[in-house]
């Protein structure tokens, strides 16, 4: 049965109020980035600060559509509209005109459209969609595989674009899955490849390795607190090793370093196997696959930077390591970036005093560059206030997707969280040179059409489902 | 039904929590506690454009200005501001360049940096600059940069004016005032004076955007700091004796220098060959310097008054004479008679036996030979060594030995052997009077040069006291000179002792038997000295030493002229010319001024080198 409600009264008036913070404060930093003395007027329609006027108001006339619509349209469309934002993606690449080597956008006579930025609420829609009748969470295979196939699918149409930055944000959705019941360990597991994989573009294989075959000792005494099992098994180990690299010295001659020790975990995990089948020793399997999986991941880490990944984001990571400086190549964006941020000081220089800012210094820096502005001129305080926005309006967010009752408001309330934060972290991130530049806009802030309205639909979309909870009692 | 799942917000709420500390703790860190941002921030915006001072001017001793500075321009290039569709088929012609040039010199500026300006093209002539300035608004990214150059009124002084180039990179180590493509005086008064004659540098600074396009001047130009102009300087040269000195010595090797006594300022100091001091000036520098380092036969670069030491010859015996007469081994009355020589030392036919006055005027190697020896025999002191190092005192007092302390950079001290070098040689007392005998005549170890003859000669002029040589005699509007160039450097020997010394000068040039009776001028009384200074490596030099006139002098000159033999046949022509020259300004025999026009040594040294 449905109850009536006053859709004005229902919506959450926070997360509303912190959009129109957001989207001014935005449009004044853009107006800075932008600003030089010849131009000074703020609704000039040449300029960027004058679009972005434009797609503002165009977007609060999206979010009042968006709200209007009936609620149970989003969630009986979902599939459609997700199936229509990855036809928008698949023609991109066939129609979509080419821009700094990714065709990401469509251009209809001097209007372009991303549609990336589209399927990011598309991706989330259907994803909760899929998980709202699925009774046990995302407990087993059967139920997992699907769900990853929902946001892979459009990770892989960016990833041919290539556009990176929006790929990623498709993986933030794995918050969700998080939340709906995946495995912590596939994350662990995944946090330690992410480091293993830095550490390994950072030290030597080798020293690696013996590293982690130290940890992986430790670990064992730690957790079974007998030292003669681990000293027997270092013991196993080391004579195995022996035995390979002198069979390898004298009579096959082409193992590395690298492949003998890993022969040698090999050869060894079948005196360990035995070991374990006799005595039932989960523990000591577990801690035996994680060290030849670490040890095999190690030793290929190099294999898939150098010819994987691609060299411009090689060189990003590089950078970020600080393996290689470069100040005036690729680096040249974070370091100025950095400069900019850093001269802001603790107060800031001023509304429309960044030297930085108004001379160029920094590229693309109303699009992705633009918390540059917000730290030359407003320092640290205007920083701080500017992160304190987006945590509360996550946390928010977060609160009120717990309250939902439908399992499908909650779903995708975590995918607009999710996609956010990822947005909010990884942008504010790479201008301070915390994580490597990947260009993607920092939501309500950044100039451009598309990503505003995607932002403003995926935040509009929750809000609405989020005023109809309690119409119903599912 | 129940989420088993609910708590699992409180780790997705965890995340986003740390991860915002994250970033304020970096904002912190690279906002608040770090201020090199800021720096990094102003170094940016900022472009200083550095002002450079015009050089000092340098005048002669009457006035006349013999170094000034013209006008020249540098091309410079931003390459991040240079247009993509430049003509550089057009940009080449308008400046006379090859396009493999170009490239190349585009590639050093881009390779420099995108963003600042480099040097593209130095010192371009004012016809090219007046061409590519009406251009100039055709090539984006291109702008030139106003430099000075040197510019002599005379071709002549190159040695004393030394010559002025771009710094190298131990010159900007050793004196952080300096920057890459400053300039810095080498050699000569250029290098001597550089602090004063390079004023400081100014620096305009301005607002640029991140293309380097100036958009104002930073803080209304209250932290600019403007340009001082390099102080100018009066030589003691006087330009037209100098261009006279250089015009006889013309196709000769060796020098003159000539000194006012009075004051100890440099007249003339002429080394021959030398060189047109505008050859060193702008684009054409860098080429004519290797050939001019590059002629290894007539070595023109190297400056042969201040660095060329020679044996003095007979030059050296008035100063013999003297010390005899101070030490009180011989008087008035002293004669000694010559038979063609003493012992092993020859003398040519004269007659005999001479007095002091006598000896100098006919060069008497007998004479000195035997004075020399009652020098260090003397009685008074316990042994010869002993003897000998009162004798070198005396040397010392009048110069020898060490440098002068002038300033010019390239002086050379000179030497003038102690007592224990010859220790070394023949053993501890193992040597006598006779050991080192030539010394007397001037020839054996002792090496002086022309300038520290001149100096002598000065001081003999002067009855026993010089000035330290120098060229500058006034610096800037206060006329500041540094002190060491107004204290008199007095000698122990007895004024009155001169007398008879001077008298044999006078008698040298203007007495019926004087070895240099053939340059005697009307009406002034040249005091004059011949001298040979062998030469190990083929014909002896020929040497003189004079001054005029002999009451109140007012040039003491010492000529060098290299492998043209006796003393009086080349190098008293060229001093009594000079002295023509400074005192009158016109020359009274025109046949010895022809005949040493005329003279031309230079083919046949390098005949007998190229011959060897």
């Amino acid at each position: 049965m449905k109850r009536s409600i006053n859709l004005w009264n229902s919506l959450d008036k926070v997360s509303i109020v912190l959009f129109l913070l957001m989207i001014t404060a935005g449009w004044f930093n853009i107006y800075a980035a932008v600003f030089s003395e010849e131009r000074s007027g703020i609704f000039d329609f040449s300029q960027r600060y004058g679009k972005q006027f434009v797609w503002i108001v165009a977007t609060l006339l999206i979010a009042v559509f968006v709200v209007i619509i009936d609620n149970r349209f989003y969630f009986f469309f979902s599939w459609f509209i997700y199936g229509a934002t990855i036809l928008l993606l698949i023609l991109v690449l066939i129609f979509g005109k080419e821009i700094n080597g990714a065709r990401s956008w469509f251009e209809f006579g001097g209007f372009s459209l991303q549609p990336s930025e589209f399927a990011k609420f598309g991706t989330a829609l259907a994803l909760a969609s899929y998980l709202s009748n699925k009774r046990h969470g995302l407990t087993r295979l059967d139920v997992i595989v699907p769900a990853l196939a929902i946001l892979l699918l459009p990770a892989l149409l960016t990833y041919f674009q290539p556009d990176m930055g929006s790929m990623i944000v498709f993986f933030a959705l794995f918050i969700v899955l998080f939340r709906e019941g995946m495995s912590p360990y596939i994350f662990v597991s995944g946090l330690l490849m992410i480091i293993l994989f830095f550490l390994t573009l950072l030290f030597n294989n080798l020293y690696l390795t013996i590293t982690i075959i130290a940890v992986a000792v430790i670990l064992l005494f730690f957790i079974t607190r007998r030292w003669k099992l681990c000293i027997t098994g270092t013991g196993i180990l080391i004579i195995t090793t022996a035995i390979v690299y002198l069979l390898d010295h004298y009579i096959f001659n082409f193992l590395g370093i690298e492949l003998v020790i890993f022969s040698s975990l090999i050869l060894s995990g079948v005196v360990f196997a035995y070991y374990i089948y006799t005595k039932k020793a989960v523990v000591v399997m577990v801690i035996y696959l994680f060290l030849t999986g670490s040890v095999l991941f190690v030793n290929t880490v190099d294999y898939t930077f150098n010819n994987i990944v691609k060299p411009h984001q090689k060189q990003r990571i590089e950078i970020l390591l600080g393996i290689k400086s470069d100040k005036h190549g690729t680096g040249y964006n974070v370091n100025q970036s950095i400069i900019s941020i850093g001269s802001g000081g603790f107060a800031g220089k001023g509304y429309l005093q960044g030297t930085q800012t108004k001379f160029k210094f920094v590229p693309a820096q109303s699009t992705d560059f633009i918390f540059c502005t917000v730290g030359e001129e407003w320092g640290f305080l205007g920083s701080v206030l500017v992160i304190g926005m987006y945590l509360l309006l996550l946390l928010r967010l977060i609160f009120l997707a717990e309250r939902q009752r439908s399992s499908f408001s909650r779903i995708y309330g975590y995918g607009v969280v999710s996609i956010l934060f990822v947005h909010f972290f990884i942008n504010v991130g790479m201008t301070i040179g915390l994580v490597p530049v990947i260009g993607i806009p920092l939501p309500f802030f950044s100039y451009g059409g598309s990503s505003l309205w995607g932002f403003t639909i995926l935040l509009f979309i929750f809000l609405r489902l989020d005023a109809s909870r309690t119409e119903y009692l599912v | 039904m129940k989420d088993p799942f609910i708590n699992r917000k409180y780790v997705i709420m965890a995340l986003i929590v740390m991860a915002a500390a994250g970033l304020i703790i970096r904002l912190f860190i690279i906002q608040v506690v770090k201020d090199s941002y800021r720096l990094s921030a102003d170094n940016n915006v900022l472009r200083y454009v550095t002002q450079y001072p015009a050089r000092g001017l340098i005048y002669d001793r009457k006035g006349e200005l013999i170094v000034k500075n013209q006008a020249a321009y540098d091309i410079m290039v931003v390459p991040a501001q240079t247009a993509k569709s430049l003509d550089t088929t057009g940009f080449c012609d308008l400046l006379g360049i090859s396009r493999e040039h170009f490239r190349k010199q585009m590639k050093a500026a881009v390779n420099y940096s995108r963003r600042a300006p480099s040097v593209f093209l130095k010192q371009i002539s004012d016809q090219t600059y007046a061409r590519f300035q009406e251009k100039m608004f055709l090539f984006p990214g291109f702008y030139v940069q106003p430099r000075t150059l040197r510019k002599y009124s005379k071709s002549v002084g190159a040695h004393v004016l030394g010559y002025v180039s771009e710094v190298d990179d131990n010159a900007i180590r050793k004196d952080p005032y300096y920057k890459p493509g400053d300039y810095i005086g080498k050699s000569g008064i250029e290098e001597s004076y550089e602090k004063v004659l390079r004023g400081r540098r100014g620096v305009k600074i301005f607002l640029v955007d991140v293309y380097s396009r100036i958009k104002g001047s930073y803080a209304d130009g209250k932290m600019d700091t403007v340009a001082i102009q390099g102080a100018d300087l009066t030589s003691s040269l006087d330009i037209r004796l100098q261009e006279y000195g250089e015009l006889l010595m013309h196709n000769k090797r060796g020098s003159i220098v000539a000194i006012e006594p009075q004051t100890g300022e440099v007249l003339a100091l002429v080394s021959a060959p030398t060189y047109d001091p505008g050859l060193l000036v702008g684009r054409i520098r860098s080429e004519n310097f290797s050939r001019l380092q590059g002629d290894t036969l007539a070595i023109p670069l190297f400056n042969r008054a201040l660095m060329a030491a020679y044996p003095p010859g007979s030059t050296f015996k008035p100063i013999n004479g003297l010390i005899a007469l101070q030490e009180g081994v011989i008087n008035d009355e002293t004669r000694f008679s010559c038979n063609k020589g003493y012992m092993f030392v020859g003398c040519h036919v004269h007659s005999s036996p001479l007095s002091l006055e006598g000896a100098i005027m006919n060069s008497c190697n007998s004479y000195f030979c035997q004075a020399f020896r009652r020098v260090l025999e003397n009685p008074k002191y316990k042994s010869v060594p002993e003897a000998y190092a009162q004798w070198k005192t005396y040397l010392n007092q009048f110069g020898f030995g060490s440098k002068l302390g002038t300033d010019f950079v390239n002086e050379l001290a000179g030497f003038i052997p102690s007592a224990s070098y010859y220790d070394r040689y023949h053993g501890k007392n193992g040597w006598r009077a006779l050991s080192v005998i030539s010394l007397a005549i001037g020839q054996g170890e002792i090496l002086i040069t022309p300038l520290q003859m001149a100096n002598m000669t000065a001081a003999i002029a002067n009855r026993g006291y010089f000035y330290t040589p120098h060229i500058i005699k006034a610096i800037g509007k206060d006329n500041a000179i540094s002190k060491r160039f107004t204290d008199r450097h007095s000698s122990s020997i007895d004024p009155a002792n001169f007398d008879r010394i001077i008298e044999g000068m006078e008698g040298a040039v203007n007495g019926a038997a004087g070895t240099a009776r053939a340059v005697a001028i009307k009406d002034i009384i040249v005091c004059g000295k011949t001298g040979t200074a062998q030469n190990p490596h083929g014909d002896a030099h020929s040497v003189f030493v004079a001054f005029a006139p002999k009451d109140n002098p007012r040039i003491a000159i010492a000529v060098y002229v290299e492998n043209a033999g006796a003393g009086a046949a080349y190098a008293a022509p060229v001093a009594s010319l000079m002295i023509e020259k400074y005192l009158r300004d016109s020359i009274g025999n025109k046949a010895l001024e022809q005949k040493i026009l005329d003279l031309n040594l230079e083919d046949k040294i390098i005949r007998r080198e190229e011959e060897h």
